[in-house]
């Protein structure tokens, strides 16, 4: 889709009434607020403090300003501030949880995306018979729910004997993902063939082919897949949680942040600590927003057409 | 499909062995990951499987037999249907109506990536700002209510947890969905639209004997994909209610984990399993007849 020929109505043809532009527009306002002030609270609470948070529930600025919050998520407050503020003295390593959610992530990421560019290529550029009858059975596992599949493999993770460790938490996601191929395999269909033809004639192999032509002319979509499996991934409860939350060393961002709002004792959670580490955990996705949202925003809109 | 030209230039020399080295971590992710725990998920769901010894002793039907009769398995049905009927609902209503504001309104890609900005950002941290804003005693909706001297409301009690759930996630993905349905919208022709504006139709008449019919295809595929995720409901609730209060947010889901990993009773888990499949299977086939009954709107 081209990028500056959208197919929206604003323009002079389709003048709208008065009314009916302050009532889209007053609409979007109030989208944009509902979007964004939930994300806003999350940073007003992250700098209050838990403990007077019922003094001025309801101002916009902080109750008490404090970064103590922060300080108890990253370990960086002792166990009698943290219980002074309003914690529970429990502690995460929040540290060592945001290491392990980028390992994660990145090796996820950058793995599957070049198996499954690989396997794209043997779908689309490459011709051999049967090729549409593997291709089909891919189309099948990309419908098969998640929550299926869940039980089986956690067993055979843990035959392995992986349970709790990083390379157990990525295993089943490393090698291929049917969406992507499926994605990836639409942009290499469309590759002009008679570039790929010259270059067998000048005596290029198929690999040279993939890494020197098709891929670096599907680049544009082979990151923004990355950017949308690096979400993913870094997203991911259920799996990492049955997986790796029994030891620090494989415990990941998302399954931290339930580990402390369990942690508290009954009564009230220390929000305050638990908005801070909720906010760690979502400025990458923030960040990538920021830097990649125009591609990101686009590759959906691709996803729906297709 | 649009894969004639690649196609149609035929060279029929047998690329197998060529195409091999290329999908082979493909396959083998397949194969290990997919197809063999989804045969061996299938035979747990016949067994009685010993979770310490790995043992599975075969007892056919009854781990079925047992579902049908466990007053959780009605429970369970119920709970994740009230769930996905309040979050697809509102949120396609919700989203057809964004993505009409982003289609007639504005070309802004900023607003687009901040309508979709929460979606970007985890179940979990959104279930905790959620349950932070409709907390009883501190938290900011029931604050404001508080201070209107109105009766503060419990978001989380046995009737509302499921709503008040169901439209957390309505939050998530909104911006997500509206963007899937404003593509479609972009690719309904604008002579169409222009058509109708000549006729002099209200913006509603539009909407309704427009776009609403030619969005159809679309709407269908948003819903298949929609309606699949909303009957898996997990991380929102494990982080929040935990099936409770008395079970009336006890998702499939949440019961298949609680009977795998709390009760240690994995073929029973797995059969439990097998009936969300083969459920969500029926939907979606159901759903994509339906859908696509008279797709003649739009030939293109």
């Amino acid at each position: 889709m081209a990028r500056n020929s959208e197919n929206t109505l604003d323009d002079a043809k389709f003048r709208l009434s008065t009314p009916t532009r302050i009532f889209g527009y007053t609409a979007l306002f109030i989208l944009c607020v509902i979007s964004l002030f939930p994300i806003y609270w999350m940073l007003r609470t992250s700098l209050s403090t838990t403990r007077l948070l019922f003094e001025n529930p309801t101002s916009l600025l902080p109750s008490h300003f404090t970064f103590g919050g922060f300080e108890r998520v990253l370990g960086m407050a002792t166990e009698k501030q943290a219980i002074a503020e309003g914690g529970s003295g429990a502690s995460i390593n929040f540290g060592q949880a945001f290491l392990n959610s980028i390992i994660v992530s990145t090796v996820i990421t950058v793995c599957q995306v070049s198996f499954s560019a690989a396997a794209a290529y043997a779908f689309s550029v490459l011709k051999w018979r049967g090729r549409d009858a593997v291709f089909f059975i891919f189309v099948v596992a990309l419908t098969v729910p998640g929550i299926f599949l869940l039980i089986p493999n956690f067993l055979f993770i843990r035959d392995l004997g992986l349970l709790n460790t990083l390379p157990g938490i990525m295993l089943p996601q490393v090698l291929m993902s049917p969406f992507a191929i499926f994605f990836l395999r639409q942009f290499f269909l469309g590759t002009n063939l008679s570039i790929v033809e010259a270059a067998i004639i000048d005596g290029a192999n198929h690999f040279k082919i993939f890494w020197r032509i098709v891929a670096p002319l599907a680049m544009p979509q082979i990151v923004t897949l990355g950017i949308l499996q690096f979400i993913a991934s870094w997203n991911d409860y259920l799996w990492p949680f049955y997986v790796g939350s029994g030891d620090p060393s494989s415990t990941v961002l998302t399954v931290a942040l339930g580990v402390f709002k369990a942690q508290t004792p009954q009564g009230s959670p220390d929000w305050a600590g638990l908005m801070a580490g909720a906010l760690i955990a979502a400025i990458p996705m923030v960040l990538l927003m920021i830097f990649f949202g125009r591609r990101i925003v686009g590759s959906i809109q691709a996803s729906g057409v297709k | 499909m649009s894969n004639l030209a690649v196609t149609k230039r035929k060279k029929p020399k047998g690329n197998f062995w060529v195409a091999v080295p290329f999908m082979l971590p493909a396959l083998v992710g397949l194969g290990v990951f997919v197809i063999a725990p989804g045969i061996r998920g299938v035979i747990l769901s016949f067994a009685n499987y010993n979770v310490f010894t790995g043992q599975a002793d075969f007892t056919g039907f009854a781990n079925y037999i047992r579902m049908f009769q466990d007053v959780r398995f009605l429970n369970s049905f119920l709970v994740t249907m009230e769930y996905v009927l309040i979050n697809i609902g509102i949120q396609t209503v919700v989203a057809l109506f964004i993505a009409v504001l982003l289609h007639r309104f504005t070309r802004s890609h900023i607003i687009k990536g901040i309508v979709l900005l929460p979606y970007l950002i985890s179940n979990v941290i959104v279930a905790m700002v959620w349950y932070w804003l409709m907390d009883y005693n501190l938290g900011l909706i029931n604050s404001i209510l508080d201070a209107l001297s109105l009766h503060k409301f419990t978001f989380f009690s046995e009737q509302t947890a499921m709503p008040s759930i169901a439209l957390i996630n309505v939050w998530r993905h909104m911006g997500y969905t509206s963007l899937l349905i404003f593509a479609g919208m972009q690719a309904i022709p604008k002579d169409v639209y222009e058509a109708a504006a000549i006729d002099g139709a209200s913006e509603w008449r539009i909407f309704r004997s427009v776009t609403l019919p030619l969005l159809r295809p679309v709407l269908a595929f948003v819903l298949v994909i929609t309606v699949t995720g909303s009957f898996q409901i997990f991380d929102t609730i494990a982080v929040t209610t935990k099936g409770g209060p008395v079970m009336s947010t006890d998702t499939f889901s949440i019961w298949i984990a609680r009977e795998a990993w709390g009760n240690n009773d994995f073929g029973y888990a797995s059969a439990i399993s097998v009936f969300l499949m083969v459920l969500l299977s029926v939907i979606a086939f159901a759903q994509t007849k339906i859908m696509s009954a008279n797709q003649s709107d739009l030939d293109r």
